[in-house]
């Protein structure tokens, strides 16, 4: 809503001193955000005055015709002679009044105006048109002045108001009365204490008789619509600059006088209006649903289809308005009306709403209607619009008129006079709730400590006791709630919580950096990953309205985004890079919709249940990637490139510090290559469950993603890992000194380390410390298809000193174990 | 050993002899003066203080001698013993002090060298700005409520109070999800971390103190201030006789953590349908103070000289909330709050575009290492 502020002060009698800042400012704080002042004109400097022109010198050498023109300025110009200005605008004669702006002066926008040779003429000044005097949108040529608007001479500045300030406000959508001068007028009126001149206070005769014959079909569509007709009205009278300049201001276009008026009005009240040619209107003017398959063609030349749910104004030959939305295009007020019938009605709130959405169409009628508008003001707002019919335009009013109404009963809340006082955390003065709720129009009746308020009509957001604590809190101002401080219960966060942020401080200390990518992919990132026909992977959440056509799903891994991002790095130079995310993942649970439940009461826990198990299970996942250099080269020697181990290693350190062993197998798994990937499993009491997959990617995945050559990546459930986690009991230390005990095995070699590491401890029993590969050797000295793997063996007893034989039986029995699982046999 | 002798002249012992005990004693001294290094002090140790230097053999002698004897001839051998055990010592330090003067000399290195054998990681300045602003809280005896992304309409919005037509609802540029068997799939991808109030109210037992940080989604593309992903942290208190004074209290104190204390904030009258009364949150502009509204030629970029710069929404629950959540708003009243954690991000260290949040460049997380 643009506020001009000298069409403000006609409402409110603001302190001559209050500049639009300050108003901004005050209005900001009780809740009508000021988002900009603009001060129009502010860069305007004259000499700007009012001209005749007297003498008009066609020049017809040139491409175009131009006019040397000759203008009375009175003493503006120093000499009192004739002002010389070269025009190129051809719409005026001579005799007119019109705007010139002199040499020295600024106009809008930074244009110096100085004496000039052009087409061979000095031209002392220019001619104004309203776009270069910041009037209003008009290329057809220069401003020509009524008769009688002034004297050549006179400082065009203040005349045609050309400084203005206006305060651009954001209006909430609780507050529909801000959408009117009227109501911010009340606003400031309130907050300032002084008076306000209700521009909706005009004197409405009642009608004569019957206007124009109209109807409501259902009170639920509409309570009240009001006809009032204007005859004899001059379609070619132009709009007054007053109205026009106010209607620039505020960010709507001029149009037409009877359109401007309607318009006019709206800004004024805040009830949109429609002027219909009543010559093509056909009998009955009635307000109903739209009927199925019915369809409309509207002002912006859109044939529209018609919803059911749609509220239409017909008349006997169909639907000719969208209400509160659009009118029609075959009654549109046309250059030739000079019959008239505004229509001011009070329509549905939410049937506006919807059809508002369902069109995409939000029009300035459509935006106030949703926001609510005054359900008593349209036979105000339409006799204004007919007198300024009569007024501007020559028109008759008619006294007889059309009033249809379905009054809804009053609402009253009921509210301790304390209680916003009791939500502010404020004591309030005696008397500080029924002197705001007043002022902003509500009926006050008072019992004791309970208020009975019945609010205006034009406040349909109040409704509720905290509605109310609002309004008297805005006007004592929120600014003036003191901070008291306030402590709960709370015991800190919980283990998951805690181990959560483990888990990304583990892994930025060891070289991996967060990314926090976006969740949305698609068929092509599917491709990508090389995911099988039926792999779940490919079973996603859709978005209906997804930002990108190409990217509708939501991610059932995490894996899509951390290779756009590693391939970005690659792409700015960075090469040596290693990521990581957490993050959910969504999998659709394919358990219908959620229900949409009531708001009457708190849900029952079935109720929740149902709603809950219609959600995609959104388990946490931590996804790592990892290409170039894990080690540098420097001078300490070669570094090393990041291979299939770190991704794993990465998996396993995330189980470690969530104390929980990991265990790994081999595994095929797209993204991965087939010989390179492990499966990682934890123990969930007893059971194996997989956790995840960590290993080098598939070629043809790296190539689809454009992943340098041999890039490695780890995705782990952490939510899985989590539940694998069990209580951590003291170990007891034993100080009797280690034996250790080094042992070499020749195995086949597609044995797994991991089954030979495994065998070695269970086979060592309760007196093995330790069991650590050092070494795994393939070649001659063990022969073909073979390797020779070492193992460092730490033994150590709680009680004694291990003697020699004890730590060789041990090391026999491990060995014996590993012999009898993997065929492994003591190397040399 | 000997056994003891009473009639054993001990002059006629010759190691026990004074004369000799001294020249044993002065050789070993002289063989520490002339000790050059410390090995061949090692050998002089040997030959002069060892279990089988001279002195010790003399030593074993003294148990021969008769009771008279032994305590003079003992006094007189331990006594060189001590002076050559002292001048070992004495001479053992002065070698050790040659030695760390030439030696450790000799080792020294370059400290300056750089050992940047592994990359350095990061954490996301939002994850780690998230916690820090999480922990300001927790530090005032809130918990941390947590709620699914994939969120039910009725939880993100119909428990909220946002009627099925109302315009905030359309206002919120919501991502829904498409129904898998046809009609409206009742969810959404949540608007903002406010649905994780009605879960807080209906699983925790009263009274309720939580903060929420999370993700939220909304239909805006991507550029220098919008970002369809972003981060919110509500906080919610639910208990008897809370008024938005409290409220007011919680805000100051998490701008003087996280922004610095003595911070002005100021509440503005705002809208949001769970919330009434609502309010926005500006804080006073951290840099320039208030200091450069109306100097054109002092221009704050951080505040568009503004003064204050607004960090998020708030209010007092809507009874209507509670009531769908299963509190009784005769007993019970709360106030809830939502902070921006990009733009807590954004002011805090001067992030100018959002597309760097999002990007994941890892020199931007580098720059902020592991905790803010």
């Amino acid at each position: 809503m643009r506020v001009p502020m000298t069409w403000l002060r006609e409402y409110v009698d603001l302190p001559a001193d209050v500049t639009a800042r300050d108003l901004a400012s005050r209005l900001t704080l009780a809740g009508l955000e000021v988002e900009t002042v603009d001060a129009l004109g502010a860069d305007l400097q004259g000499p700007l005055v009012l001209g005749r022109v007297l003498e008009i010198e066609e020049l017809t050498e040139f491409k175009k015709p131009i006019r040397f023109c000759r203008v009375d300025v009175g003493a503006a110009n120093g000499t009192g002679e004739p002002q010389e200005i070269v025009c190129g605008a051809r719409n005026f004669s001579e005799g007119d009044l019109i705007v010139a702006v002199l040499p020295g002066a600024e106009l809008p926008g930074g244009f110096k105006i100085g004496a000039r040779k052009t087409y061979g003429r000095m031209s002392a000044g220019m001619i104004c048109s309203a776009t270069e005097l910041g009037l209003w949108e008009d290329h057809t040529g220069i401003v020509v002045l009524p008769e009688g608007f002034g004297e050549p001479g006179q400082d065009a500045i203040g005349l045609l108001g050309l400084r203005e300030d206006v305060l651009d406000i954001a209006v909430t959508p609780d507050r529909g009365y801000a959408l009117s001068m009227r109501g911010v007028a009340r606003d400031a009126a309130t907050l300032y204490g002084v008076d306000l001149h209700d521009p909706a206070g005009i004197a409405v005769a009642e009608p004569t008789g019957e206007g124009h014959p109209a109807r409501i079909e259902d009170p639920a569509l509409a309570d009240r619509l009001v006809l009032r007709g204007a005859t004899g009205f001059d379609p070619e009278a132009p709009t007054p600059l007053w109205m026009k300049r106010r209607l620039h201001q505020s960010g709507v276009r001029p149009v037409s006088l009877a359109v401007d008026v309607t318009n006019y009005v709206m800004l004024e009240l805040g009830q949109p209006l429609h002027a219909w040619d009543r010559d093509r209107l056909q009998g009955t003017v009635t307000v109903r649903a739209a009927e199925a398959g019915e369809k409309l063609e509207t002002l912006d030349h859109v044939q529209r289809s018609l919803d059911t749910d749609d509220i239409v104004i017909a008349d006997d030959a169909g639907a000719q308005a969208v209400a509160g939305v659009m009118g029609g295009l075959d009654t549109e007020i046309g250059l030739s009306s000079t019959a008239v019938l505004v229509e001011a009605a009070h329509f549905d709130q939410m049937h506006i709403a919807r059809a508002s959405r369902r069109h995409q169409l939000s029009s300035e009628a459509s935006r106030r209607f949703e926001r609510g508008v005054d359900s008593a003001v349209q036979a105000a707002a339409a006799t204004r619009a007919v007198e300024l019919l009569a007024e501007l335009g020559g028109a008759s009013v008619e006294s007889a008129w059309t009033h249809v109404t379905h009054p809804a009963a009053d609402r009253t809340i009921t509210m301790r006079a304390s209680h916003p006082g009791s939500v502010a955390g404020v004591e309030y003065p005696e008397g500080t709730a029924e002197k705001h709720l007043r002022a902003i129009g509500c009926t006050v009746e008072r019992d004791g400590e309970v208020l009975t308020v019945t609010p205006p009509t034009w406040r349909p957001d109040l409704t509720d006791p905290n509605d109310l604590a609002e309004e008297v809190i805005r006007f004592e101002g929120y600014e003036n709630i003191p901070a008291v401080r306030l402590s709960g219960p709370g015991r800190g966060l919980t283990d998951s919580q805690r181990l959560r942020r483990v888990f990304g401080r583990m892994l930025a200390d060891t070289g991996h950096t967060e990314v926090l990518s976006y969740p949305f992919v698609g068929e092509r990132d599917l491709e990508g990953l090389q995911l099988g026909a039926d792999d779940p992977r490919r079973d996603s959440v859709r978005l209906a309205n997804p930002l990108n056509d190409e990217e509708p799903l939501l991610r059932t891994t995490l894996l899509p985004g951390l290779f756009k991002t590693l391939a970005r790095n690659v792409s700015r130079g960075l090469n040596d890079v290693a990521l990581f995310e957490t993050g959910l993942v969504y999998l659709p649970s394919h358990n219908g919709n959620a229900p949409i439940l009531t708001v009457d009461r708190g849900p029952t826990a079935e109720e929740i249940e149902r709603v809950d198990a219609a959600l995609p299970h959104q388990p946490r996942r931590v996804g790592v990637v990892l290409a170039g250099r894990a080690e540098r080269d420097g001078w300490w020697g070669q570094g090393r490139e990041a291979t299939w181990a770190d991704a794993i290693q990465a998996a396993r350190d995330v189980a470690r510090v969530a104390g929980v062993g990991l265990e790994v197998e081999a595994a095929e798994h797209t993204p991965w290559h087939p010989g390179r990937c492990a499966a990682l499993y934890v123990r969930v009491g007893g059971e194996r469950v997989l956790a995840g997959h960590a290993g080098e990617l598939h070629p043809r995945a790296i190539q689809a993603f454009g992943l340098p050559a041999r890039t490695a990546a780890a995705e782990v459930d952490l939510d899985v890992v989590e539940s694998a986690r069990a209580e951590v009991r003291a170990p007891e230390i034993s100080t009797y000194p280690v034996a250790t005990q080094d042992v070499a095995l020749v195995v086949d070699a597609g044995v797994p380390v991991g089954a030979l590491s495994d065998a070695l401890a269970e086979g060592a029993g309760d007196l093995l410390e330790s069991v650590r590969l050092f070494d795994v050797y393939t070649g001659e000295q063990v022969g073909e298809g073979r390797k020779s793997v070492a193992f460092a063996l730490r033994f150590r007893a709680p009680d004694r000193t291990l003697t020699a034989e004890e730590a060789g039986a041990a090391r026999d029995a491990a060995v014996a174990v590993a012999a009898e699982r993997t065929g492994a046999s003591l190397r040399g | 050993m000997s056994a003891p002798n009473s009639s054993y002249d001990p002059v006629e012992v010759t190691p026990l002899h004074p004369d000799e005990v001294a020249r044993m004693r002065d050789e070993a001294l002289s063989a520490i003066e002339a000790a050059g290094d410390l090995d061949e002090l090692k050998e002089v140790r040997l030959a002069h203080a060892s279990d089988r230097s001279p002195l010790a053999l003399a030593n074993r002698e003294i148990g021969a001698l008769p009771p008279a004897a032994k305590a003079d001839a003992g006094k007189r051998v331990g006594g060189a013993r001590r002076d050559v055990g002292q001048a070992l010592k004495a001479r053992q330090a002065v070698l050790e002090n040659e030695r760390d003067e030439r030696v450790l000399v000799e080792e020294r290195v370059d400290v300056t060298l750089p050992w940047d054998r592994t990359p350095r990681g990061a954490r996301h300045p939002l994850t780690t700005v998230a916690e820090r602003m999480t922990d300001v809280f927790v530090g005032m005896g809130f918990e941390v409520a947590e709620g699914p992304e994939v969120e039910a309409e009725w939880f993100n919005f119909d428990a909220l109070n946002f009627e099925p037509d109302h315009p905030a609802r359309t206002m919120q540029d919501t991502f829904f999800v498409e129904s898998g068997e046809g009609g409206d799939s009742g969810m959404v991808m949540r608007t903002h971390t406010s649905p994780v109030q009605v879960r807080a109210l209906l699983e925790r037992e009263l009274p309720v103190y939580v903060v929420a940080p999370g993700k939220t989604f909304r239909t805006d593309e991507l550029d220098a201030t919008h970002t369809p992903v972003f981060h919110q942290l509500e906080g919610l208190v639910v208990d008897r006789g809370i008024t938005l004074a409290h409220l007011r209290g919680a805000i100051d104190a998490f701008v003087g953590a996280v922004f610095g204390e003595g911070l002005r904030t100021r509440f503005r009258a705002s809208y949001f349908p769970f919330t009434e009364p609502s309010a926005e949150v500006d804080m006073e502009c951290f840099v320039c103070r208030g200091a450069s509204v109306g100097d054109p030629d002092a221009p704050c970029r951080t505040c568009s000289s503004e003064g204050w710069i607004e960090i998020g929404g708030c209010g007092v629950v809507n009874p209507r909330v509670l009531r769908a959540a299963g509190v009784d708003p005769e007993q019970y009243s709360g106030w809830a709050f939502g902070l921006g954690i990009e733009r807590t991000l954004m002011f805090a260290h001067g992030v100018r575009d959002m597309r760097d949040m999002v990007e994941g460049d890892i020199r931007f997380s580098s720059a902020f290492g592991s905790e803010i």
